[in-house]
């Protein structure tokens, strides 16, 4: 791949999403410009570090919600939410961010994986209302001013996908597990780390060579 | 899923008086068992009590040699502490054999010893389980019962396996789990806590409604001796274990002066293998002595027409580890 090719809208969220993402911004007072799409917003607001949150919903929870605060890729959002509601789904369904990926729903696929205070997890296990005031990243805050991640440059350098449909997930855990001291560097390390990010394609050879790659990256950057 | 209120606990005692450890109304920690179950309809919640703001988050060393750990300590963080890892390695060992990276996040300490079982008609809401719907029967017994079903400590009513791999090291190690009720604090020896599943198989643990754990200590380090977690399974990682065996052994002068041995994947409930362990004593380690241990601790077991193979596995399981802990030269 060319370096030409390298931009952030691998994860182009659907025309429905930009448009209600776009009246969103618009409402708490976004520039226009800036809400042409939503892989470019959010990096670029994050760098803003915006005082005040953006005020999703303004209205007073009603019975059985709760308002909550999130700060998803820099950007403080409040919102009111369900008892109920799974932090994947808020984040897909209210917030238009669509790269974390629902599979199994249950905790055994990692699809859905994403950083709480700089933490992997998996966001179908866990109700939204319990991260009331947490810093969350998604796919969609790794890329900053245009740049690809290093891990997702690696991802597509070395071609580690097929359909596509785990690789958010992938790549969450392998920016985690690439920060994480107490993980040995050596492939049966990163093997057994990832081992919560199933690929039913069987991409499996190419993420860990991607992996790797990326440490490599990010040890010359850092 | 179904719609719950929620509350968010500023104390263990507030807790305590609002939240439960069974029924309707539950204490919500890492939440990868209890939302899983949740959205499955097997754990019909009205309240979520959640705890995760809670002060129990410290691992600290207690001047008699235990150690202490707050409920809320991820597996993760356990598994990684220094004083664990240097004191305990089968327990770091055990928890990193467990689970996935981000589940290993998100599970706390409480929530593991509180995990529920793996069985297929537990989970799929519908079949007979005495767990789920007690007096339903148990689907297991002549259905498919392989993997994640026992061979000791079973019932007629209940033959699903305690999921967990830490709690295998913590019934080796010995623990004290505390645990806040509503008119105070009191002590469960770990090897009480859990229980068989006899003619009440939705009776799990030892705790009484309202009571929520707050702290699991563990026993003083054996001085002097070796340890390890060993756990075998369908593939390399991420899968519950078929057999696993958390052994702590001191050698004294070539002889066997303590033996602590218990099994996973086997049983009903963590399994301290205290009669193998007694067998022990005394002896001087050899591949005969550990394979008659082996036996010693499997002898009883009850098997289906799937899991019969557990039997020698569990025997296996643990004289590879005595083997591998004491008898190096010879198994090189």
């Amino acid at each position: 791949m060319t370096d030409s090719s390298k931009t952030v809208n691998t994860f182009t969220p659907t025309v429905e999403a930009i448009e209600t993402s776009r009246r969103n911004f618009l409402k708490f007072g976004a520039s226009g410009a800036a809400a042409v799409t939503l892989s470019g917003v959010l990096p670029g607001m994050a760098a803003q570090a915006l005082a005040q949150p953006a005020v999703i919903d303004a209205h007073t929870p009603k019975a059985g919600e709760r308002r909550i605060r999130l700060t998803v890729n820099g950007v403080a959002q409040e919102l009111n939410v369900a008892t109920n509601a799974i932090l994947l789904d808020v984040l897909r369904d209210r917030l238009q961010l669509t790269g974390t990926k629902k599979g199994c729903d249950h905790g055994q696929c990692g699809a859905c994986t994403l950083l709480v205070n700089g933490v992997a997890i998996n966001s179908c296990l866990s109700i939204a209302v319990q991260h009331d005031g947490d810093a969350i990243t998604t796919i969609e805050g790794l890329a900053q001013n245009g740049t690809l991640h290093p891990v997702q440059e690696a991802f597509w350098e070395h071609d580690a996908y097929q359909c596509g449909y785990c690789t958010s997930g992938q790549i969450m855990s392998a920016v985690a597990i690439l920060q994480d001291p107490a993980i040995g560097r050596d492939d049966a390390s990163v093997r057994e780390a990832m081992s919560g990010n199933i690929c039913r394609c069987g991409a499996y050879k190419n993420i860990l060579a991607a992996v790797q790659s990326a440490r490599g990256k990010m040890a010359r950057v850092g | 899923m179904r719609t719950f209120d929620y509350v968010r606990a500023d104390s263990s005692a507030q807790a305590a008086k609002q939240g439960s450890s069974q029924g309707a109304e539950v204490f919500l920690a890492g939440g990868t068992t209890l939302l899983d179950l949740v959205k499955l309809d097997v754990m019909k919640v009205e309240q979520i009590v959640d705890i995760n703001r809670l002060p129990l988050k410290q691992i600290e060393p207690l001047s008699d040699g235990r150690l202490r750990i707050g409920t809320l300590v991820s597996n993760t963080e356990l598994a990684t502490h220094p004083l664990v890892r240097e004191r305990y390695p089968l327990l770091s060992q055990a928890l990193l054999a467990g689970a996935s990276t981000q589940l290993r996040n998100k599970a706390t300490t409480g929530g593991n010893v509180m995990q529920r079982v793996r069985c297929n008609y537990f989970r799929d809401g519908i079949s007979a389980c005495n767990k789920r719907e007690p007096g339903s029967g148990c689907a297991a017994i002549g259905g498919l019962s392989r993997s994640v079903h026992a061979v000791l400590g079973t019932s007629e009513q209940c033959i699903a396996t305690h999921p967990s791999d830490m709690c295998v090291a913590m019934a080796a190690i010995g623990a004290q789990v505390t645990v806040q009720g509503p008119n105070g604090l009191r002590d469960i020896p770990f090897a009480d806590f859990h229980l068989l599943p006899g003619d009440s198989p939705w009776r799990e643990h030892a705790l009484q409604p309202h009571e929520l754990i707050t702290h699991i200590t563990l026993d003083a380090p054996l001085a002097g001796s070796q340890s390890a977690y060993l756990k075998l399974r369908d593939r390399a990682s991420y899968q519950f274990a078929l057999a696993s065996s958390a052994v702590i052994v001191r050698l004294e002068s070539g002889r066997i002066a303590e033996a602590r041995l218990a099994l996973g994947g086997v049983a009903t409930k963590p399994w301290r293998a205290t009669e193998a362990e007694r067998f022990l004593m005394g002896k001087r380690p050899s591949l005969a002595l550990f394979n008659q241990a082996g036996e010693l601790a499997m002898r009883g077991a009850v098997t289906t027409e799937h899991n019969a193979f557990k039997v020698p596995l569990g025997q296996q399981v643990l004289v590879r580890n005595l083997r591998d802990l004491t008898l190096q030269e010879a198994s090189a």
